[in-house]
């Protein structure tokens, strides 16, 4: 553990959300401009991975990982969700930062997010298929995430 | 004139009132988050303040202010309100975030090493002084060589 808190690899504030190898939890969110709102029965029809990413307009580090996944969309479809956000505000920032979003859908609540065990933003999930919770991160997305974990994870979920 | 003896203790109860009164004030931002049974609210308050704000990590979400806190108060109180036990809030929580929002960690395997840690300290302890003082303190010395004898007894006859 203490080796573990030097090298980085161990963080006792890190939240184990136990969302792995789990379906996606119940929901059904509205559209947020530009894009078409989804619920967990669209994630649970899908045969080819997805990732599902939690953002919002107010959050620096959901800035930080836009041409990440600007970078990504062409690989891996990503299915945005808008986090307590205004939906004005959300629409903007996707115009601004480049949407790589396939389809937005807006918690307005924040609840939903709240029964993916979501604690803040950016938050992402790799949705095998069936809608099956197969990776999850609290922490903004990188390059080296996506070329050391996601890519190679989801390429294994497609066959 | 002598004080009546009820005055006094009428006098050191309102004092104490007066000491614990912070204990019981909680962060519920607006009352208009309590729910209107008081029984159900109290029950709410007790469970809530077993339950780790994931953003503030240190508080509980009756006491922190922060979005996700208030959120997860709203969350608790729809359960109370639906007529759930403890243990079935707890549990839902659990099964969200996992054991890091418990505040009190349950009895697992990590948690009993921690609890049973002095107490093994303490064996160690026992056991490598046990060991030390086990062996004799002074080794018996290797006996003189004649040549070693006879220099001796040269050296206190000169003297």
């Amino acid at each position: 553990m203490l080796s573990g808190m030097t090298r980085g690899s161990f963080d006792p504030h890190d939240i184990h959300a136990p969302a792995l190898n789990r379906p996606v939890p119940d929901f059904a969110l509205p559209d947020q401009a530009p894009g078409q709102g989804f619920s967990a029965r669209d994630l649970r029809s899908l045969k080819s991975p997805v990732l599902v990413n939690y953002f919002a307009s107010w959050c620096i580090p959901c800035v930080a990982e836009m041409p990440v996944l600007n970078a990504l969309k062409e690989r891996l479809p990503i299915w945005g969700i808008a986090y307590k956000d205004k939906p004005e505000h959300a629409l903007g920032f996707v115009q601004r930062a480049g949407n790589p979003y396939a389809r937005i859908a807006a918690d307005r609540d924040g609840l939903a997010a709240i029964d993916w065990g979501v604690s803040g933003v950016p938050e992402t999930f790799l949705i095998g298929p069936g809608g099956v919770i197969r990776w999850h991160t609290a922490s903004p997305i990188t390059e080296t995430m996506i070329t050391n974990t996601i890519m190679p994870l989801a390429d294994s979920l497609k066959s | 004139m002598k004080t009546h003896p009820l005055r006094r203790y009428g006098v050191i109860a309102l004092l104490a009132c007066l000491l614990f009164a912070p204990f019981v004030a909680m962060a519920v931002d607006d009352p208009s988050e309590m729910l209107p049974d008081p029984a159900q609210e109290q029950r709410a308050e007790a469970i809530g303040s077993q339950l780790r704000c994931l953003v503030c990590q240190n508080e509980s979400i009756e006491d922190s202010s922060a979005d996700l806190a208030r959120d997860l108060r709203h969350v608790v109180r729809e359960h109370v309100a639906k007529g759930e036990s403890n243990q079935q809030i707890m549990d839902w929580m659990v099964n969200r975030y996992g054991n890091f929002i418990r505040l009190r960690p349950p009895l697992t395997i990590g948690t009993l090493l921690l609890w049973v840690m002095p107490l093994l300290a303490l064996c160690i302890g026992v056991g490598v002084a046990w060991w030390t003082f086990r062996r004799p303190r002074t080794a018996t010395p290797t006996p003189l060589t004649d040549a070693e004898r006879r220099r001796l007894s040269d050296l206190t006859e000169t003297r």
